[in-house]
């Protein structure tokens, strides 16, 4: 046995990715904790950095891309280097890899609050750090596919199978979802318009579900679930099975977030279709996790590491069910919309990801700091604390996602809407936002608590950074020889290939996009349908800077009780020019696609500065900065090139005197004002007028009937 | 709606990869054997202390990074 190589697995990097993940965690979920606390009491919405919508997308992307996303790498530089028998190929990279992720997420942290936003849901992030993203996450793919080729293990684990998924598929999603113009370092117009843009961001928002806070923790949970129970996973065929079947449904599913809307009609039943497959593979994998414990039932009473990974994995199973339901058209008309969504993702997330990144530490620290666990007891409080937080988090929002769709679908016995006033179905449901927030706090708690156990685990340990191990050298099954068939040479680079094949697709997808743009879009066109005017566009750049549309929809689907609520429903022709658009996927607010001239401006310009006059007990926050600060027209020329550039029928020449053309609209809105009492004699030049300008715009273009 | 030809595309393109590389997978012999993958992963031997002294020297002086 003379081929026996001697190396040490690299410890450090697994401990780096662990602290930033609960790091992040804790800093995550407290943002979570205060927005609850703003929908509850309305007044710590602590303006203009601090308000609910722009915390909103901190919350999202601290959680999925630097709670989960840290703790995905730190499941898999530990379980990829054991399970292929090698270092990491270059702690090099390694750490690059750790400090460009860091660095996102601090950019992410700092640009969210400023209002630099992209709106679109989980790819918020300003285009500078979209090519940071790329960039590091290329590193991290070099990192793995190279620890694959210089592996002593011949076979690939499932595991590994799930990682490289991950990759390939989140490097498609991020470049096509990330396909924009830039106007500014800070700004830039998404490529595509209205319905097109919302199905780009939908398949990239429900894949990124999918192969960012799933299949990676699959893998995860292939390794450090056998590992913590000491016996092999339940059927092995059924992880391979449910592996493939997987990826090949999931990346089809995402029109489910836009049924009712107007996307065609066969492209939402396509999405319905395969999410309802999704069950098979999802709960494959869901009984064979807990098959696995067959026979070591008495060991998850005792063992807080199986016991976080159980409840991880009936989370997972009640998520992966759920999903299916909720992709069902007719339940798509309660649940969307509504709280239920909210209570549905947090089960994922505070279930299946947190769950198992907890349990996957309790499993890591001791190994690592070879020393025992510190607090069992403690371990278990946090377990029980956590669980119970699950519960009184989702619970309550079950209940009020059902409430509040009821009402607003409620009609009289005369059929007059049985709840006119919006507010009146938001005022119902505060007991359950309250209770939402002791979910929340128990569950961070928790999390407080494992911090300090895992704290005190590494105090009384002493940390391993290198582990030695031993493997006899990989036999190759087939040695590349000189002169062979160039088709053989490729086949003997399994992952080179697919590499490459990424790359490849990823230059197709650019090549196809880019003539497109400049095509006429098949969407059908309605001639009343006009381009915002300078004002309204920037009006519509600050009504995405205060993340607005975290709690108002701009989609009236075709019921009976939003016709009625809100006006005619929404046509995909009146969105061709809505760059980015504007949809949203949650109403805490009233849908505002009809707004335009339901109310005086004087009524906006009351309801900006302390919403609760207009609208006493609405929990909305109150934005006196868009009273106060000037409009900076600055760029506005180069936004209007810009939309020109990518289509929108902007006369020629139009930049040069568009700060003029918004201007002089200004000053007509700010005379409206002053006929309607508002007594500020500098109102054209602040950002309410440009607001108010877009929120009269929206939807009247076809209140305008064409002459026949 | 091209952008929907574009994203069939490019989703049809991504399983057309997964496919290649699962045929491969399974011509190279990945999937052959569906038991002791499951068991063989458990099996992390310690390593006996002195001999872990061993390695750990051995590591520093070389560079042992195998080449791609």
């Amino acid at each position: 046995m003379s081929n026996i190589q001697q190396f040490q697995y690299d410890n450090k990097i697994v401990r780096a990715f662990g602290i930033a993940s609960f790091v992040f965690g804790i800093v995550g979920m407290l943002v979570g904790l205060i927005m609850a606390c703003q929908i509850v009491y309305p007044e710590l919405n602590l303006g203009p950095w601090f308000t609910f919508g722009r915390l909103r997308p901190l919350h999202t992307n601290a959680v999925i891309f630097a709670f989960v996303g840290n703790g995905i790498f730190m499941g898999v530089y530990y379980s990829l280097q054991r399970l292929l028998k090698a270092r990491m190929w270059s702690d090099k990279l390694s750490w690059i890899h750790f400090w460009g992720w860091q660095i996102v997420i601090a950019l992410a942290a700092v640009t969210l609050p400023m209002g630099l936003t992209t709106s679109g849901e989980y790819s918020e992030l300003i285009w500078p750090l979209d090519i940071l993203i790329t960039l590091v996450w290329v590193i991290f793919g070099i990192n793995m596919f190279a620890t694959i080729l210089t592996r002593r293990e011949s076979h690939l684990y499932v595991a590994i199978w799930f990682y490289i998924a991950t990759w390939v598929t989140v490097a498609v999603l991020h470049i096509v979802r990330s396909m924009e113009v830039p106007v500014t370092l800070t700004q830039s117009y998404p490529v595509f318009s209205g319905v097109q843009e919302a199905l780009v961001q939908w398949w990239y928002g429900h894949n990124a579900v999918a192969f960012f806070l799933t299949t990676p923790y699959l893998g995860m949970m292939y390794y450090f679930l056998p590992k913590a129970a000491n016996r092999p996973v339940f059927s092995y065929k059924l992880s391979i099975i449910h592996f493939w079947a997987l990826i090949f449904i999931y990346i089809w599913a995402g029109p489910h977030h836009l049924l009712y809307s107007t996307l065609p009609d066969w492209v939402q039943s396509l999405g319905t279709v395969f999410s309802i497959m999704l069950i098979a593979p999802s709960w494959g994998g869901m009984l064979n996790g807990l098959l696995t414990l067959r026979g070591a039932w008495d060991r998850v009473a005792n063992d807080p590491v199986l016991k976080f990974m159980v409840v991880a994995v009936i989370a997972y199973g009640m998520a992966t069910f759920e999903g299916p339901m909720l992709s069902i058209k007719s339940v798509n008309a309660i649940s969307h919309f509504t709280d239920w969504t909210i209570a549905h993702v947090h089960v994922g997330a505070l279930g299946w990801n947190g769950f198992l990144t907890f349990g996957t530490m309790y499993w890591l620290w001791p190994r690592m700091y070879r020393t025992k666990l510190y607090s069992t007891q403690l371990a278990n409080v946090h377990f029980w604390t956590g669980t119970l937080g699950i519960i009184f988090y989702a619970i309550p929002l079950y209940w009020a996602g059902w409430t509040q769709a009821l009402m607003w679908k409620e009609f009289t016995p005369v059929g007059t809407l049985a709840w006119g006033n919006f507010l009146d179905t938001v005022t119902q449901i505060m007991p359950m936002y309250t209770m939402r927030i002791v979910g929340g706090t128990l569950f961070f708690v928790g999390v407080l608590i494992g911090v300090y156990n895992l704290y005190k685990t590494g105090t009384q340990g002493t940390f391993l950074s290198n582990e030695s191990a031993e493997a006899p050298a990989r036999e190759r099954l087939a040695p590349v020889v000189k002169g062979e068939h160039w088709h053989r040479w490729i086949e003997g680079r399994p992952m080179q290939m697919l590499l490459w094949s990424t790359i490849l697709i990823a230059i197709g997808g650019i090549v196809q996009i880019v003539p497109m743009v400049f095509v006429d879009s098949q969407v059908p066109k309605i001639s009343t349908v006009k381009p915002y005017t300078p004002l309204e566009l920037t009006g519509r750049d600050l009504y995405i800077r205060e993340g607005c549309v975290g709690c108002h929809s701009q989609m009236i689907r075709p019921f009976r009780d939003e016709t009625e609520r809100y006006g005619e429903y929404s046509k995909s022709g009146e969105y061709i020019y809505d760059r980015p658009f504007l949809w949203g996927s949650k109403r805490t607010g009233p849908d505002l696609w009809r707004e335009g001239g339901k109310y005086p401006d004087s009524w906006h310009y009351n309801h900006m500065m302390d919403p609760t006059t207009m609208s006493p007990g609405s929990i909305m926050p109150a934005y006196p900065h868009l009273l106060e600060d000037k409009i900076d027209y600055s760029d506005l020329a180069a936004k209007i090139t810009v939309l020109r550039k990518l289509g929108t029928p902007y006369p020629k020449d139009f930049e040069k005197y568009a700060v003029s053309n918004a201007e002089e609209q200004a000053n007509k809105i700010a005379q409206n004002l002053a006929s309607q009492g508002v007594k500020d004699q500098n109102i054209q030049d602040k950002e309410i007028v440009a607001i108010i300008a877009y929120l009269q715009r929206l939807g009247t273009d076809i209140k305008i009937l064409p002459k026949q | 709606m091209k952008i929907m030809v574009l994203l069939i595309l490019i989703s049809l393109l991504l399983a057309a990869g997964f496919l290649l590389a699962y045929l491969r997978a399974a011509r190279d012999g990945q999937f052959d054997d569906d038991y002791t993958p499951a068991v063989r992963m458990l099996f992390d031997e310690p390593i006996p202390a002195k001999k872990e002294k061993n390695i750990a020297e051995n590591q520093q002086d070389e560079d042992l990074k195998p080449s791609l």
